[in-house]
């Protein structure tokens, strides 16, 4: 189990500054921004963590751990199309 | 069979992330790319309330819905130059959710913990919590709640390393006496300590680094939730996002000349404090202007030389963010454009207060961003340019980085302004930017300089240009 754990981490390191590597400066707002949304992934682990049906400490943290990821992944993805709306190519005689 | 749907969903999802991530490769295609992957986003969490574990929703429900209004709140009321501080305090949220997962699977699963998922736990309390202090301060340093400058003290250094062996002491015990809580809280609140130390002896001009590297922490804290979970999504999607974060880190410290040692434990002001106090003399600075070398003009007479000027490229830095500038400099740009003139804007790498700042600035202010050019395309059309119009913009455009072996930002590339027909420099007053260090191009024959407010100077341009 830990060695699959290893192999996926290592390889998508490897594969996401292959593909970050060629974000242009120009779009590293949005990049950071975007990539801060994509982290709001923990959604999945808080959702596991509080839909556990338990009343005790562990769900309230799961209950913060859901608000705090969901504020991240929402809050980043619509800050991030509100700036890539505003790029926009020339269209006068420049 | 449920597990086996769940599975080929978070396939799908770490697909949709890593297509959004190529697809930020061009402006045209990275709408699109972000809104694949939040429909893979919704894919992951739909298949995740199937998880046979998840039997409850209300909580989650509430949690999602209040999390929901938060962020699209933030996210429509912030100002564009207020962007540095959001991304900050966002990637604490994520950094404290993944410590929040980690304490809530901790309490769970404490009466039969082994050393391997302990450890995993230990993990991503670490990260997630250093991510979420450092984060906060580096919001409130940006959002001027507390002063931008480094925050240092002897053995600062030393004590770091003295809460970091201590937490790495807390974790080793843990993995083996995980039944130890009291432990575990001590690890939270050191690894909290720790965000915070890391943090503020960082000044402002080296945000940008320090944004790029808690995003680094924030993706890595979700992966390490996904080892605790086994989860692979979580690693997938955490690694990516580590790796943008890393990449964005190593970009801003070449743009700066300097190793990601010296930025986080350098304590640049330091460095730089004592010679800008020899320089700048008391007479200096109290009448900043009067210093017989610099040649000032009004808006006006700049006005006058614009509209003789054929080529222009408009250098703008974080005093033109601060100023709120943006939208009066692309209608000074547009003025001059219509009279025939050519202009661009030269983007330098760590300009502004994160990667990538002024460009998101000039693209609200409806600037094209076919104008708006790196350092690297720019810097051979220095000598064609006519006016070179530095907004706010100081280390960046220092020639003490070509010319100047003892100069703290000596080997740094730079904008070369100074080789323009002539520099206009707005700035407040003669005051040295942020690091503190001189900038003899201020005092250059070929350097006017138009002391103000950007905004106003900039206005008060475009008025007599008209």
């Amino acid at each position: 189990m830990l060695i699959m754990s290893v192999t996926l981490f290592v390889l998508a390191t490897f594969l996401g500054y292959e593909l970050i590597s060629r974000v242009p400066p120009l779009l590293h707002t949005p990049l950071m921004s975007g990539a801060n949304a994509i982290s709001g992934i923990t959604l999945v682990g808080a959702v596991l963590v509080s839909g556990t049906g338990l009343t005790d400490l562990s769900a309230i943290l799961g209950l913060f751990a859901v608000i705090f990821a969901t504020i991240n992944l929402v809050g980043g993805f619509m800050v991030t199309s509100r700036m890539l709306k505003m790029f926009k190519k020339g269209t006068k005689t420049s | 069979m449920t597990t086996q749907i769940i599975e080929i969903s978070y396939l799908l999802a770490a697909i949709s992330f890593i297509l959004g991530l190529k697809y930020l490769s061009s402006p045209e295609t990275a709408s699109r790319g972000m809104l694949l992957s939040q429909l893979g986003m919704f894919i992951a969490v739909i298949a995740t309330l199937l998880n046979h574990s998840v039997v409850s929703y209300g909580m989650i429900l509430v949690g999602i819905v209040i999390g929901s209004l938060i962020g699209s709140l933030l996210a429509t009321k912030i100002q564009m130059t207020a962007m540095p501080q959001m991304v900050a305090l966002l990637n604490g949220f994520g950094g404290l959710s993944s410590a929040l997962v980690g304490g809530g699977e901790f309490l769970r699963s404490q009466a039969h913990l082994t050393p391997y998922p302990m450890t995993t736990i230990g993990l991503t309390v670490l990260i997630g919590m250093v991510t979420f202090t450092g984060s906060l301060i580096a919001f409130a340093k940006l959002q001027e709640l507390m002063r931008g400058t480094p925050i240092v003290f002897p053995g600062q250094n030393a004590l770091n390393l003295v809460f970091f062996f201590v937490a790495l002491g807390l974790f080793g015990y843990l993995a083996f006496v995980p039944t130890m809580t009291p432990a575990f809280w001590a690890l939270i609140v050191l690894s909290g300590i720790l965000g915070v130390m890391v943090v503020i002896p960082i000044g402002g001009g080296d945000m940008p680094v320090v944004i790029s590297l808690l995003n680094s922490y924030s993706g890595l804290a979700a992966a390490a939730s996904g080892f605790i979970l086994n989860n692979n999504v979580l690693i997938i999607s955490g690694s990516l996002v580590g790796s943008a974060g890393i990449i964005l880190s190593q970009l801003m410290c070449k743009a700066m000349n300097r190793s990601l040692g010296n930025v986080l434990f350098g304590a640049f002001g330091q460095i730089a404090a004592p010679k800008a106090q020899v320089a700048a003399s008391p007479d200096k600075q109290a009448t900043p202007a009067a210093a017989p070398e610099v040649r000032s003009g009004s808006p006006e007479e700049a006005a006058e030389i614009f509209k003789k000027a054929k080529k222009v490229i408009i250098v703008p830095g974080y005093g033109m963010a601060v100023a709120q500038a943006q939208h009066a400099v692309r209608e000074l740009a547009e003025l001059l454009q219509n009279q025939g003139t050519e202009v661009s804007y030269a983007i330098h790498p760590v300009a502004g207060r994160m990667p990538g700042h002024m460009n998101v600035l000039l693209a609200e202010a409806n600037v094209p961003y076919d104008q708006l050019i790196d350092m690297d395309d720019i810097n051979d059309e220095f000598p064609e340019t006519d006016v070179s119009l530095v907004i706010g913009a100081n280390d960046v455009v220092n020639p003490a980085a070509d010319t100047d072996p003892n100069s703290p930002i000596y080997g740094m590339p730079i904008l070369h302004v100074d080789q323009s027909k002539l520099v206009m420099v707005l700035k407040r007053s003669m005051k040295p930017g942020f690091a503190g260090i001189d900038n003899e191009l201020f005092l250059r024959p070929n350097t006017m300089m138009v002391f103000g407010d950007a905004k106003s100077t900039i206005v008060k341009m475009a008025e007599a240009l008209k």
